[in-house]
């Protein structure tokens, strides 16, 4: 089976890849997976002081969808509140990049 | 343990059928160990199998120790030399061998059809494959394909004609291939022993960049990976593995083929895209970046899924 066009998209053109400076104010950063498993994903938002996400960056190591799953949540958290982000479920990710269910 | 799956499938099926069988380990480089197999002989040992060339690393084995080591002890030796056959000389007589597979595909010749030699004197008894009419000395019945055979022959003639020419002409556009991506490239490694190994045939393992990710971005390319990212596994090549090469490692190899019909502009394109896929990558990679900071990635508590 074929990779579908929005999960290429993410993959060939990441949106936000990157890392926030070291020391920059107001940064989360998440490191899940593990290197012995094929998938490691950083995330990073930057949280302003209303709560809202006004940034986001990552780093992956993965497949070509595990790229692309990452890039598509640095494009969902910006602008939303951590309470808003936290509720982004992985179906909602799925549907998005046209995932087999 | 770095035999194929056919051959391993096949062990798999004897020892439900009562028989008992011995998995010997291989060294760092790929190759078996010959003290090693020394020692896993027992009294009861009827039949060696080792496989000619390693179909994920394409390491040679030393088929002719192996072969005076089985005939001393009486032991039948079966090499799988699908990979081998039309690539590197082979004499049966001369390395003792007494059973030989072959597949037509693996040497440019028909699917479909493959073969097995069967050493007559000291004479090798096999069951049956297919009972019927007879055909094949009563060891697989039934009428094969004559295109399939005339296929099989003729690739045979061919590879036989060609192989000194293609091999030296593979063996420089490896060596090309290789000394680009090492340029270019830092902490890329060599799966398999440098020397003892068919030349068409590269595994390399790009640290920190994972092998379905790298494929999917030198999507002109056609390789493989050693790394499986599905649902069912997330278990690296167990050839890579069996050569003690680390999980992570393992995660983020490439199986590159150079072949009878590629082109030297080939070869250097396909360099200047891994080049290009790799640095995008890393540069993309969290493992990239904590290694190019210092960390010492193994050292890190991974909650593996």
């Amino acid at each position: 089976m074929a990779y579908n066009k929005k999960v290429i998209d993410h993959y060939e053109n990441p949106r936000n890849v990157g890392s926030f400076e070291n020391g920059e104010k107001n940064v989360g950063t998440g490191l899940v997976g593990a290197p012995s498993c094929g998938d490691v994903m950083k995330l990073q938002i930057k949280v302003n002081s209303q709560g809202l996400i006004t940034d986001a960056k990552f780093k992956t190591f993965g497949c070509g969808s595990a790229i692309a799953s990452s890039s598509l949540v640095t494009e969902k958290f910006k602008g939303k509140t951590l309470k808003e982000a936290e509720s982004i479920a992985i179906v909602i990710l799925q549907a998005n990049l046209n995932c087999p269910r | 343990m770095t035999e194929h799956k056919c051959v391993l499938d096949t062990c798999r099926h004897l020892e439900q059928k009562g028989f008992s069988v011995t998995y010997l380990p291989v060294q760092k480089n790929g190759i078996i160990d010959l003290e090693t197999l020394k020692e896993a002989f027992t009294d009861e040992t009827l039949l060696v199998s080792i496989m000619a060339v390693n179909n994920e690393i394409g390491v040679i084995q030393p088929l002719r120790e192996i072969g005076a080591l089985c005939r001393e002890r009486n032991v039948f030796f079966h090499t799988d030399a699908a990979q081998a056959v039309g690539k590197i000389p082979l004499d049966v007589n001369e390395m003792n061998i007494d059973l030989l597979s072959i597949s037509g595909h693996k040497m440019y010749g028909p699917m479909g059809i493959g073969a097995l030699y069967v050493r007559r004197k000291p004479r090798v008894r096999l069951t049956a494959q297919i009972n019927g009419g007879g055909q094949e000395r009563g060891m697989r019945s039934g009428t094969l394909s004559p295109a399939l055979c005339v296929g099989l022959g003729e690739a045979c003639a061919l590879s036989q004609e060609k192989m000194s020419q293609e091999s030296a002409r593979i063996r420089y556009y490896a060596h090309l291939f290789c000394k680009k991506i090492m340029e270019e490239l830092p902490e890329v490694y060599l799966n398999g022993d440098s020397d003892k190994r068919i030349p068409g045939n590269l595994n390399l393992s790009f640290a920190h960049v994972e092998g379905e990710g790298l494929m999917m971005a030198i999507k002109n390319l056609c390789v493989s990976s050693g790394s499986a990212c599905t649902s069912a596994s997330l278990e690296p090549s167990y050839v890579l593995r069996a050569l003690g090469v680390s999980e992570e490692l393992a995660h983020t190899s490439l199986r590159i083929g150079i072949g009878r019909f590629t082109k030297k502009e080939e070869v250097e394109s396909a360099a200047a895209q891994i080049i290009t896929a790799v640095n995008k990558l890393r540069d993309m990679s969290p493992l990239w970046e904590m290694a190019q900071a210092g960390v010492d990635v193994s050292s890190i508590d991974w909650a593996s899924h």
